[in-house]
Order: C-alpha cells, then sequence, then structure tokens
C-alpha cells in the first residue's frame, strides 16, 4: 500500500450570510464554477449546503432552483427540471445511480460564507 | 467442471460491455480471483447501447461502466491500448501488438464485434466512417462540423441511431438502404413502411433498395456516391451501418473452431474447441447464432463464470426482442416477426393517419404468441412480450391485445404471470426473484430494486416492475397508503381541514403538529396552495416562499435551458394594439421568441432568470398583470367575439369572460382551471372542453362544469341552463370553491366530479339546493380571496428584497454561460447540446441589455 496524502483544502470566500435565504437555495460562481448553496431549518438549527448547480439529466444550471425537503433520513434537493432528488450531504441521485453532483464542504468565517477547494 | 484457485489467472483480453460484466461477476463471486485485463481501445468498458447519448451531451465519462480507481480496488490488472495479436495455446499465452506477452490458465475472448463496411471503391477516404466507439464519435463529430450533408448507408436499427445523431448534429440527413425496407430484421414490410414515413416527416430522406457501387469526388458536396440504377446522392459525409462481424480474427489464428460465416463456436458454458478458452459476447457463436445484444452477453458472462466457480448456470440461448425509440418514433419487434413458424396465422391493426401499425402474430390454433411487430405505438409491448415468452394463453379474442383503448383488452395483471416469467432481462431477474427479495424483507419499489437490480438498466421493465412488487406487497397485506408523501399521512382535503380547522398559518406549524421530516416537493406545494386558498397571503411573502415548486418562486414557467417563459394576462383574449406593440417591443429588445399560446394570449420565452424583474417591471408599468401561467390557479377564459360582433352572438360573451377572468385571477387551486364563455350555441370558444364553460342563449347562459383537453379530453356536464348574470357567477363561485376545498392534489375538475360519491346530481343538490348548509361559508371564502388579490409581479418589482432573488450569482454580475441560442424562422430557441459543442459558428450567445 502506498501512503496517500491529504491535501489541507483551500477555503474561498463565497458569499455574506445575509445572502443566503432560509429553506431555500441560492448561486454563487467560484473558479467559474457554479455552486448551488442551500440553507435548512433543522430542528430550529440552520445548515447549510453547497452542491454544483449544474443538474445533470436537465442540463442546465437550476439545481439552486429546487425545492427542499427530506427522502427518509437524507435531506435533499429536488431538481426543478426532472424532480429526481440530489442529496445535499453527498451529491448521490436517489433515482439513478449513473448521475451524480459533487457536494461541497462549507463554513460560517465571521459573517461570510467559505467553501473548501481541494 | 472446474473450481477455481486463487493461483489461477484469469486473462481477459476485451473490455467491451461483456468483457467488463465478466470481470464484475467473477470479482463478486471470487473476490481472490486474479484477473487480468487486455484492453484494446484506450479506455476502460463503457455503455455502448446509449452511445448516441453522446451527442445529446453526454460525456466519455457519462458512459463509462467503470475506472481505473475501482479495477484497482478490485485487484483487478488491466492495460489499455493492449490489442492482442496472437494466442499461443501451447505455452498458454498471448502476445500484443506491442510485442508483450502475458500468461493464462484460463482464457477468455470477449472482443465483440466490428461494423462491417462494404467493399465499395472510395470507402476508405477520410470523410468515410463508422459507428462504434467512443473514438469514432469523436470522428464524427469533428467530420460533421465540416459537413452540411450525411449519408447512413444502411437502414437497421443502429443506422437509424446514426442518423439521428447525424440529425442532430444539424446535418442533412440521407439514409441508404440496399433492401426494400427500413429495419428488415425486426419489422415487416408495411411496419418498415410506417416507419419510413415518420422517419421522413421528421426530416430525414430515406432511399431504399440503392447498391452503391463506387463513392468518388462529388460536384456540389464532397462526395458523390453512385447507384446501380444510375442515380446518384452528394454528401460530405458518409457513415457505414451496414451490420457487424464478430471479431474473431484472433481465434482464427489460433485455430479454434469457427463458425462457416464466422463467430467464435462455443457450448452452453461458453467454452470453445480448447477447455481452457472461453468466449462470451458479440464474438461468440452459440447453436450458429450471434447475439448482437447486451442482454444475452451478460447471460454468458455469468455461464462463463459460473463454469468457473463450479455453478450450473448455464446459456441457453436468448430471446432478441427488441422496443427502442428511433427518433422518437417507437418501435417493438418480438419473437416469430415475420411469420416464419408454420401455420403461424397474424392479426394487424393500422391507423393510417396516425402512423399507427400493429401486428399480432400467433400460432395456428390461436392458443399463443409467436411474435409481434409494433410501429408508432409500443404500449402494448410488454404485455405481448410475456404472453410471448411465457407462453401464457390468449384471450378469447385476441385482436384485443392490440385494439387501441377498445374496453375488453384484458389487462395481463402482475398475477396472471408465471413465476419464471422474465420482468427485466438486463438483469435477468424472474417475478420469482421479486417475490423472494420480498419475502426476506423488501418492502418497497426501492428496495426491490436495490436487492435485484431489477430496472436499473434500460430502464424498459419500470412499470411492469411496479405493478408486480406493488402487487405482492398488496397480497401481504402490505397498506398501498393514500398518504400524500412520506411526510404526512392525510389527503389533501384532510389536510385543508386541518388547516381550517385549528387556523394553522405557516408549513413548519403544520409538519411539526401533523408531520414528519423536512418536508418534499410533493407536499409542500400542495400545503402552500391550501395556505393561499384559505388565506390568499402574497404567495411570495418569505415563509411562504420554500414551499413553491421554482415555476411559482420565479413567478415564470422554467423551460429546457433554465430559462422562464413570460405570459401576462390578456383577460378574455381581449387586447389594444398599444399593448400588442408593448408585447413585440419587450421581445424585441430582449430577445425573447413569441408565440400565440392555445389560450388566447402570448407567450415570451428564453428570459433569463435575472431579467425577469425588469421585463416585468416594464410590462407592468404597461398595465399588464401576471398571468398565473406557472401555477395552479385560474389561467385563461377563452372567448369568441359574441353579439358585439358576430352576427350570430346573442350575448356579450367577451364581456363575460373578462369579468369572470378579472373575478378569479389569482384563485389557488388543486390544479389549473381554465374557463371559455361562447356568444351562441356555435360555441367557437370551446367552452365545453372547460373546468367552467359558460355559452351563451336567447335568455342567459348555459354553465357546464368538469370538462377538460388535455391528456384525458372529457366533455363538460351541462349544471343548469337560462341563468342570469348574477346567478351563473354565484354557480361559478360555489363550484370553485367546492372544488379547491374538497379535490385532491393535482385532480383536475373533471376527474374530481368522476370521483365525487353521487356525481354530477349530488354537485348540483350542494350548490343549487345548499344541501350541505355551505353555500354562505364557500361564498364567503370566495369574497376574501377575490378581495385579496394582488398582482403578484406587481408586488414583488415594488419589493427590493424580492427582486434580489433574481440574481442568478448571489457573488458575480456573470450570466450563465449554458444558455445559448441559435436562430431559427427568425427567432431564438435554445441550442441543442451538439450546437452548444460545435460552439462559434452556429450558437449565439445572447447579448445582454
Ligand atoms: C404555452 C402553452 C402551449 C402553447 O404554446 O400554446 C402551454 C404550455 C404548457 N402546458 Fe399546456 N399550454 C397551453 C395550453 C394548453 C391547453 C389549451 C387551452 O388552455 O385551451 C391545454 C388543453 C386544455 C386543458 O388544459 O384542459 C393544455 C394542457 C396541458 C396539460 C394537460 C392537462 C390535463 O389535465 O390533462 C399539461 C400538464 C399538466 O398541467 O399537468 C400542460 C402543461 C403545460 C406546461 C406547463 C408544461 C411544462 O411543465 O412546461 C407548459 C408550460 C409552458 C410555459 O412555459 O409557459 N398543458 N395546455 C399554452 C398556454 C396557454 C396559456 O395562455 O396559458
Ligand atoms: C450505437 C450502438 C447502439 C446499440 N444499442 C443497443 C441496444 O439498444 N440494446 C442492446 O442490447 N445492444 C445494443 N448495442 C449492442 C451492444 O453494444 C453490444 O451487444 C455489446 O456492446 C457487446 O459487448 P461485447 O463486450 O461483446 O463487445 P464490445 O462492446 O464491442 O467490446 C469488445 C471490446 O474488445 C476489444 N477488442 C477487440 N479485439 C481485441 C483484441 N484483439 N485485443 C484486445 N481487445 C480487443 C474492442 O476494442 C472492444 O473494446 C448497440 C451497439 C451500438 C454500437
Ligand atoms: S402540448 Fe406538451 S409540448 Fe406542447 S406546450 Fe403543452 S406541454 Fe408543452
Ligand atoms: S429490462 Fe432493462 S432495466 Fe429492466
Amino acid at each position: 500500500m502506498t501512503a496517500t496524502t491529504q491535501l489541507a483544502p483551500q477555503w474561498c470566500d463565497l458569499c455574506g450570510l445575509e445572502d443566503l435565504v432560509e429553506n431555500s437555495g441560492i448561486c454563487a460562481l467560484v473558479n467559474n464554477q457554479q455552486v448551488a448553496i442551500f440553507t435548512v431549518n433543522i430542528k430550529g438549527e440552520q445548515q447549510i449546503f453547497a452542491i454544483s448547480n449544474w443538474d445533470p439529466v436537465g442540463k442546465a444550471n437550476v439545481l439552486y432552483r429546487g425545492l427542499l425537503g427530506s427522502v427518509g433520513e437524507e435531506i435533499v434537493v429536488a431538481s426543478p427540471l426532472y424532480k429526481e432528488h440530489y442529496s445535499l450531504t453527498t451529491g448521490r441521485c436517489l433515482e439513478r445511480d449513473d448521475v451524480s453532483v459533487i457536494a461541497y464542504k462549507v463554513r460560517r468565517e465571521g459573517d461570510r460564507l467559505q467553501i473548501a477547494i481541494e | 467442471m472446474t473450481s477455481l484457485t486463487s493461483e489461477n489467472r484469469i486473462l481477459i483480453v476485451g473490455n467491451g460491455m461483456v468483457g467488463h460484466h465478466f470481470v464484475e461477476q467473477l470479482h463478486q463471486n471470487h473476490p481472490a480471483a486474479q484477473i487480468t485485463v487486455l484492453c484494446g481501445e484506450s479506455r476502460l468498458a463503457y455503455d455502448r447501447v446509449h452511445l448516441s447519448s453522446y451527442f445529446s451531451g453526454a460525456s466519455a465519462d457519462d458512459l463509462a461502466l467503470t475506472d481505473a480507481d475501482t479495477y484497482r480496488e478490485w485487484g483487478v490488472e488491466f492495460v489499455t491500448n493492449a490489442m492482442v495479436s496472437d494466442i499461443l495455446r501451447e505455452e498458454k499465452k498471448v502476445v500484443t501488438e506491442a510485442g508483450t506477452s502475458y500468461g493464462y490458465d484460463k482464457l477468455i475472448l470477449a472482443t465483440g464485434s466490428y461494423p462491417f463496411v462494404p467493399p465499395i471503391p472510395g470507402n476508405n477516404q477520410p470523410h468515410c466512417l463508422v459507428y462504434r466507439t467512443i473514438d469514432d464519435l469523436e470522428a464524427i463529430e469533428s467530420s460533421a462540423r465540416e459537413s452540411k450533408t450525411g449519408v447512413v448507408v444502411g437502414g437497421g436499427l443502429l443506422g437509424l441511431e446514426a442518423a439521428n445523431a447525424l440529425k442532430e448534429a444539424g446535418l442533412e440527413t440521407h439514409v441508404v438502404e440496399f433492401a426494400p425496407q427500413l429495419m428488415a430484421v425486426q419489422l415487416d414490410s408495411t411496419g418498415g413502411q410506417v416507419l419510413q414515413d415518420k422517419i421522413e416527416d421528421l426530416g430525414v430522406t430515406v432511399h431504399t433498395q440503392k447498391a452503391t457501387q463506387v463513392i468518388e469526388q462529388g460536384r456540389q458536396a464532397r462526395y458523390r456516391m453512385v447507384f446501380a440504377d444510375d442515380t446518384f446522392l452528394e454528401t460530405d459525409m458518409i457513415l457505414f451501418s451496414a451490420g457487424i462481424r464478430p471479431s474473431d480474427q484472433l481465434a482464427k489464428k489460433a485455430n479454434l473452431q469457427l463458425g462457416e460465416r464466422g463467430g467464435i463456436v462455443i457450448d452452453d458454458h461458453c467454452v470453445t474447441s480448447d477447455p481452457d478458452i472461453y468466449a462470451i459476447g458479440e464474438c461468440a457463436l452459440w447453436q450458429n447464432r450471434i447475439f448482437g445484444l447486451v442482454a444475452p452477453g451478460y447471460t454468458m458472462a455469468r455461464a462463463a463464470v459460473s463454469h468457473l466457480t463450479g455453478g450450473d448456470t448455464v446459456f441457453s440461448g436468448a430471446d432478441m426482442s427488441t422496443k427502442l425509440k428511433l427518433m422518437g418514433v417507437e418501435v417493438g419487434s418480438i419473437g416469430d416477426a415475420h411469420e416464419r413458424t408454420p401455420g403461424a396465422q397474424s392479426y394487424t391493426y393500422f391507423n393510417q393517419p396516425e402512423g399507427v401499425y400493429k401486428k399480432l402474430v400467433v400460432d395456428g390454433a390461436q392458443k399463443k404468441v409467436l411474435g409481434a411487430v409494433l410501429v408508432g405505438d409500443t404500449s402494448d409491448y410488454d404485455t405481448l412480450l410475456q404472453y410471448a415468452l411465457n407462453d401464457i394463453a390468449l384471450p378469447e379474442q385476441p385482436e384485443s391485445l392490440i385494439l387501441p383503448s377498445s374496453d375488453a383488452a384484458p389487462s395481463l395483471g402482475a398475477d396472471a404471470l408465471p413465476a419464471t416469467a422474465t420482468i427485466c432481462s438486463c438483469h435477468n431477474v424472474a417475478k420469482s426473484d421479486i417475490v423472494s427479495a420480498i419475502d426476506t424483507g423488501c418492502c418497497s419499489l426501492g428496495d426491490v430494486k436495490g436487492a435485484t437490480k431489477a430496472s436499473t438498466g434500460c430502464g424498459g421493465c419500470t412499470a411492469l416492475l411496479k405493478n408486480v412488487v406493488d402487487s405482492e406487497l398488496e397480497k401481504r397485506g402490505v397498506e398501498v397508503s393514500k398518504a400524500m408523501c412520506e411526510h404526512f399521512d392525510y389527503t389533501r382535503q384532510e389536510l385543508f381541514h386541518i388547516v381550517k380547522v385549528n387556523g394553522i398559518r405557516s408549513f413548519e406549524a403544520l409538519i411539526e403538529s401533523h408531520g414528519k421530516g423536512l418536508g418534499c416537493e410533493i407536499c409542500k406545494p400542495a400545503v402552500g396552495s391550501i395556505l393561499a386558498s384559505v388565506y390568499n397571503d402574497y404567495i411570495l411573502k418569505n415563509e411562504h416562499l420554500p414551499l413553491q415548486d421554482t415555476n411559482d418562486i420565479y413567478l415564470g414557467n422554467m423551460q429546457k435551458d433554465g430559462t422562464y417563459s413570460i405570459v401576462p394576462r390578456v383577460a378574455g383574449g381581449e387586447i389594444t394594439p398599444d399593448k400588442l406593440i408593448l408585447l413585440g417591443e419587450v421581445a424585441k429588445k430582449y430577445n425573447l421568441y413569441t408565440k400565440i399560446t392555445g389560450g388566447q394570449r402570448i407567450d415570451l420565452f428564453g428570459a433569463r432568470v435575472e431579467t425577469l424583474p425588469e421585463i416585468w417591471q416594464t410590462l407592468v408599468e404597461g398595465g399588464f398583470e401576471t398571468g398565473h401561467a406557472y401555477a395552479k390557479a385560474l389561467r385563461t377564459v377563452k372567448s369568441c367575439v359574441g353579439s358585439t360582433w358576430c352576427r350570430y352572438g346573442v350575448q356579450d360573451s367577451v364581456k363575460t369572460a373578462i369579468d369572470l377572468e378579472n373575478r378569479y385571477k389569482g384563485l389557488r387551486a388543486p390544479h389549473k382551471i381554465k374557463f371559455a364563455v361562447s356568444g351562441c350555441t356555435r360555441e367557437c370558444a370551446e367552452a365545453q372542453s372547460k373546468d367552467i364553460g359558460v355559452i351563451a342563449t336567447e335568455n342567459g347562459w348555459n354553465l357546464y362544469v368538469c370538462g377538460n383537453g388535455g391528456m384525458k379530453p372529457r366533455h363538460g356536464d351541462l349544471f343548469a341552463t337560462d341563468l342570469d348574470t348574477d346567478t351563473l357567477v354565484r354557480y361559478i363561485d360555489r363550484v370553485l370553491m367546492f372544488y379547491v376545498r374538497t379535490a385532491d392534489r393535482l385532480q383536475r375538475t373533471s376527474v374530481w366530479m368522476d370521483n365525487l360519491e353521487g356525481g354530477l346530481d349530488y354537485l348540483k343538490s350542494v350548490v343549487i339546493d345548499d344541501a350541505l348548509n355551505i353555500n354562505q361559508e364557500l361564498e364567503a371564502q370566495m369574497s376574501t380571496v377575490i378581495e385579496n388579490y394582488q398582482c403578484e409581479w406587481k408586488t414583488t418589482i415594488e419589493n427590493e428584497a424580492s427582486r434580489k432573488r433574481f440574481r442568478q450569482f448571489v457573488n458575480s454580475q456573470a450570466t450563465d454561460a449554458n444558455i445559448q441560442f441559435v436562430e431559427e424562422r427568425g427567432q431564438v430557441r435554445p441550442a441543442t447540446e451538439m450546437e452548444k459543442k460545435l460552439g462559434s459558428n452556429k450558437a449565439i450567445p445572447v447579448e445582454l441589455v
């Protein structure tokens, strides 16, 4: 076995916390990548998730405009075009094995939101 | 029978779909096996079946069936670009073109097949191509970039798929076929003709009975194909798709037994004439047949793995029935499509105007299905296939199986299928597998899919699988839930009462008290609509916002490319010249596609999300309001010109239409609602096909209710006659509010009525005789809704915070680069994925104003 090196993620500024919309999505551009950012209120606590904005089935940049919800324990967004569900934590598509989206790590830094670019 | 030890080296030549399936199966059954894969192509296995999706935007990565990491994880060694040139059987090793040799204990040949290129002089020029690999696609793509016309040689299944790809690439496309018809293997001559007519309607020209003699230099285009009958066709590129030939050269050199016309001979265990060499997939010949489909190849792979690991699965042939969609045309072929079985008889149904052709082939005794041909409509395919595969006895009138919606048609329920019936042929899942998955604990469609892999291949069996699963679950007493979704165990009607009775005003409060989880795209909009019907709050209040479908949030319908359409209200279809001009000016300024809708108004398409507020500001200032085209709400009230102008009109239908539209605009409902008002019995407004239809009489108005067009048209029922205008309005108030309160989610008035116990008479008794004593309440609720009406667009543009929601990016002024248009008939339309790929000259990025 060869040892693997874990690169420390690089944190990039994404947007202000005031840009977030409760229980909804917004979109930001990072290194020319479109990132969909969601705020979900879970048991009174505000959690923030980020995935890529590209809908691999509908082939359009629209995921941030999808409806949020849960399927079982999984927190998901439903694509506004053809309604596939994507996990906000892993980017997995619940209906199809052959597509998925990137899930990003985000963190709050003061009144700003940052995203991890690896 | 062999038994595998971990010292055995398994060497696989060819990493196509079947070679990969073998690796996967062997790894699963025998993780310790030492596996080496020699891969002729530059990449690991990919999905050849969906190759054409490359032209609609799938990338090579999307098509990949595996990757280097997965193989490494499985301990599978592999070499790409490794074409094997020799097998040294005595030494038990193979040698690649590069001269490297690899030893084996067991050798698996999975070399597939190659496209046959007819020996026509001139067939080897630069723009003469084939269609089999991703590399081929790249070559086609770059040739298409320099071509205007393309010809596919061969009108079989793959040829037509290739033609579709050329058409998508924007080429003028022709198909040249040697035989007198298309898809001669799968279809009979009438079927071939129907298919040809349909494909020609789509703009692909088909030339049958043409034998190409030579390909020479063209005058108008790059090449000229000269045919045996001295006619010719000019084209810039040629794609050969004239059949496949097994890749058996290696086996031939090594003196393995081949068939007369090629193919490596195998037995039921996929063993060749050398007991240490197996052949699987399209290179293999079993009982003198080659199987050019992926499912039989997978079965061969499983048989070979089974033989190696001491199992007892064998290959015993395969069903070659196919169902597919070619350029949007449905085509199906089952079993003996050509009536070759002695004594076979057939039934045909041929609907020429609609281009539907179905043929059912049965045995002489009319007891069982032997085969079928379906063109234009394959909805009967699953049922017919099950009849054919399982020898199910035919019904009294076999023709009922292919006649359109005859009530006699016995639908083949899941229960009628024998346990051995194959439900999913991609993954070889029988009904008994599904039953045992359920017996061992699966209790939903998703569970069964996960456990059996059924319906995760081509997807063709999805509906059948669901039927079987539902019926098996019901048999076990699992209640098939009427709940709205996993978050609420109530119907829409029940939730409506809960909201009203408890005075609940938000989704959070409702899910907290009566539901679970976070909600979803089913319950959130439904609750949003209930809240709006009960209170008619501004729909985009912050707390309601997350409940709305994107169409409602952005107050426009999302189109396929993520842009929106804009449909201002044009009540009754009446519009002033000034307003028409304003619409034209806005469309011009923002470069929007303009179309008259089927609802008597004008739709402007292609607006980027960030331009919506600006556009609507202009429209609102010019006196327009939102048309609610995005909402489950009142859409339009169509009118005819009526007594003001028309010589037959007996009432002012335009005025009534406008008044009704203004009265009910903004009313949220379980589904959309449409009205029409006609000025006399000639019914030019088509009121009888609307949820609410009004037709003028000498004495007033006749009211029709619960009609619709759409997927399942239903004429409205005559509800009351000769009403004066006030009574008309009162009745409509009550009908609509009763519908809003009692219908299920996404239930149109027609379906609501059909499910209403007591039907029309009951509705009359409620609305006319006040049998439930609720009319006062219904009217009061309607007037609250009407009083609280606001144009959502006006409210939105007046509010800075709301306008901010329409930014594409919170951190940049850039626009979405994926939205690109091309020009067609003097207006824009979204560029296809292919046009975007080709880029530059064809796709025109839209200028921002
Ligand atoms: C624009 C228009 C087609 C056109 O170019 O003419 C249209 C476009 C759409 N129709 Fe329609 N329908 C349009 C008139 C109709 C009509 C004709 C009419 O209203 O007289 C019908 C049949 C009449 C009826 O509904 O009873 C019609 C029956 C449907 C149906 C089937 C409804 C049904 O109950 O079977 C759907 C699907 C649905 O609603 O679930 C649908 C759905 C749609 C959707 C929303 C599909 C979608 O999700 O994208 C389209 C949205 C277009 C957009 O972005 O604005 N559209 N649609 C028409 C808009 C009328 C308007 O001014 O608002
Ligand atoms: C456009 C298209 C659409 C199709 N649609 C369908 C469909 O809808 N349904 C269906 O069932 N089937 C369809 N097929 C057929 C299906 O793709 C094949 O049945 C399947 O791919 C066969 O798998 P295979 O592994 O036997 O051969 P292949 O997938 O052809 O793989 C063989 C591999 O072996 C390699 N190879 C050959 N010789 C050597 C050598 N000497 N050394 C090393 N490597 C070698 C080749 O390069 C190739 O990568 C379609 C095929 C095409 C081209
Ligand atoms: S008929 Fe179909 S394609 Fe045409 S507008 Fe209506 S929904 Fe769209
Ligand atoms: S038949 Fe293809 S997925 Fe089941």
